[in-house]
């Protein structure tokens, strides 16, 4: 018999507003439906109502944690169209505070992750060490989040030499700490047979629904724009694209944990390298013509279309967030396994938690199972691997 | 190495669909130009046979007609090819891609709701981003509407 488990509206541990609902046979979930738009703020209809330069400050707010990236992009669409290039120092610095991003929006799902699956102790120290990091971007951006770094031709702010050893401290600490969770994390065998082979998105279905970011390269598609179509400093640095055959949930854990590591290698090239020089070179006009702009945000590729008739606005200008590919993916990651299991897959994409505070199953009338009791369900089944593993 | 590839590819296209114009903005920038009819055609054998990655599809209301811009990659290469195709005001139809390729499904369930296209073969064609109550004939980024609320869009704070 068919029934219907609804997560959501208002979705998953991240709090974002989505809705997945679960089509269920006993415990097993045969089919999903996704409903998304409670949160669409028209982004793309305000944005020909401001100027070029007032527009990265829009899509700055598009996301609180990759809040670098969709103005990264924007601003490499609009240099694209205009034949831009940004002065070398300008590159180095976007570089940095891009990477910087990407290690704390790894250790947030990491967290969120950990405590998911009935793991408080890993969501407690990854946070732990997420904290100074944003502490960090307060000291050389002036604020925790919203960094407001990058403008059309350059970088609006300048890290001064001062604080670079204290960026190199942090990175040490880090380095070290990473190095643990990736062990702590990797070796357990708990952990391991909680994530190994659930939710597996194949090769062809990865290809079929265009995913990107860490779920295509967890599903075995070495894509990474920054390796694909590199710009500012990213092919100045060496490092390397993390990529995992096997699809399922622990695949795509290691690959934020290595990429961790990847950025840590990135921001320390970059500072030893960093020249001297303006951060920024004026920029007259847009002229009319049209750009691409796209930047590997933490969860996948962030695609930005601008086009301009030479004023100074954009007429048309087009925002897709990676989550936006990766979303419909669920459809067949979650086909075929357990509730318990759902609330994880559809959390491995990285936005997608299973929204745990406004999620209730209703049967009958009466309140079966809500927010609390799916969490519950989930860490039950840690805890029966658990039990297994003591025998 | 790479550079080489795109021009092999860009060669083959102009071979297989003599009537495509090709557009090259910068080395990973490409824009093609297509009409309505040969779009179905064309994304498939892309997909298909070169294996390009469809990223999103962009729609612009202009004076000539609504026009349709699908942005598809090749990761190897890392170029974009954007394929190009206007569709008049007065018959906004265009045949889904949906069908072969799962990923343009809420793509264009959002430039239908939008702007207004139908696709034609479309699985499963209903509102993806607006709310439930939103009127089905209102299409938020067309110029018409811009025009018929501008007193609401002025509107300021005293």
């Amino acid at each position: 018999m068919r029934r219907v488990v609804p997560i959501g509206p208002y979705h998953p541990l991240q709090e974002e507003p989505e809705f997945f609902k679960l089509i269920v046979e006993g415990e097993k979930v045969v089919d999903l439906e996704i409903n998304i738009g409670y949160n669409h703020r028209g982004h793309e209809f305000i944005s020909p109502t401001l100027t070029w330069d007032q527009v990265p400050f829009l899509v700055e707010r598009i996301c609180g944690i990759c809040s670098d990236s969709h103005p990264y992009a924007y601003v490499l669409a609009v240099e694209d169209c205009a034949h831009i290039t940004p002065p070398p120092r300008a590159q180095y610095l976007r570089t940095i505070i891009g990477e910087l991003e990407r290690i704390h929006s790894h250790y947030l799902w990491l967290g969120l992750a950990g405590h998911f699956i009935g793991y408080n102790t890993v969501w407690m120290w990854v946070w732990r060490y997420r904290e100074p990091l944003l502490d960090l971007f307060e000291l050389i951006m002036g604020n925790r989040n919203h960094y407001a770094i990058n403008k059309i031709g350059g970088a609006r702010r300048d890290i001064s030499p001062e604080d670079y050893p204290k960026i190199e401290e942090y990175l040490d600490l880090l380095e070290k700490k990473n190095a643990m969770f990736t062990k702590a994390i990797l070796d357990d065998p708990v952990i391991k047979a909680r994530l190994e082979g659930v939710g597996i998105l194949s090769r062809e279905d990865a290809i079929a629904f265009a995913v990107t970011g860490p779920t295509a390269r967890g599903s075995g598609i070495a894509i990474d724009v920054r390796k694909d179509d590199p710009f500012d400093a990213y092919d100045k640095v060496d490092w390397n694209e993390v990529v995992f055959d096997e699809g399922d949930v622990l695949a795509k854990t290691k690959v934020r944990l290595i990429e961790c590591d990847e950025s840590i290698k990135i921001v320390r090239q970059c500072l030893k390298k960093m020249p001297e020089g303006p951060i920024e070179t004026r920029v007259e006009e847009i002229p009319p013509g049209e750009g691409i702009g796209r930047y590997e945000a933490p969860r996948g590729e962030v695609f930005h279309y601008v086009r301009s008739d030479g004023s100074n606005m954009p007429v048309r200008h087009k925002v897709r967030a990676p989550s936006f590919m990766n979303i419909p993916s669920n459809v067949v990651a979650v086909r075929g396994y357990s509730i318990a299991d759902a609330a994880l897959v559809l959390a491995a994409v990285d936005p997608c938690y299973c929204c745990t505070e406004r999620t209730y199953v209703y049967e009958k009338g009466k309140r079966k199972y809500d927010g609390q009791d799916l969490l519950k369900l989930s860490w039950g089944k840690t805890e029966q691997i658990k039990r297994r593993y003591k025998k | 190495m790479k550079k080489e590839y795109s021009k092999e590819i860009l060669e083959e296209i102009s071979a297989k669909f003599p009537k495509v114009s090709i557009k090259i903005h910068s080395p990973r920038r490409t824009y093609i130009r297509i009409s309505r009819d040969e779009v179905y055609d064309f994304a498939k054998f892309l997909f298909e046979e070169k294996r390009f990655r469809l990223s999103t599809a962009t729609g612009i209301d202009t004076r000539d007609g609504l026009e349709i811009i699908y942005h598809f990659t090749l990761d190897e290469a890392g170029t974009y090819y954007n394929i190009k195709t206007v569709i008049p005001k007065d018959d906004l139809r265009i045949r889904s891609l949906a069908s072969f390729l799962p990923a343009a499904n809420w793509v264009e369930r959002e430039i239908h709701e939008l702007l207004g296209v139908d696709f034609i073969g479309h699985p499963y064609l209903k509102p993806l981003l607006t709310a439930e109550t939103w009127p089905a004939d209102l299409h938020p980024l067309r110029c018409d509407y811009a025009d018929e609320h501008k007193d609401i869009k002025i509107k300021k704070k005293p």
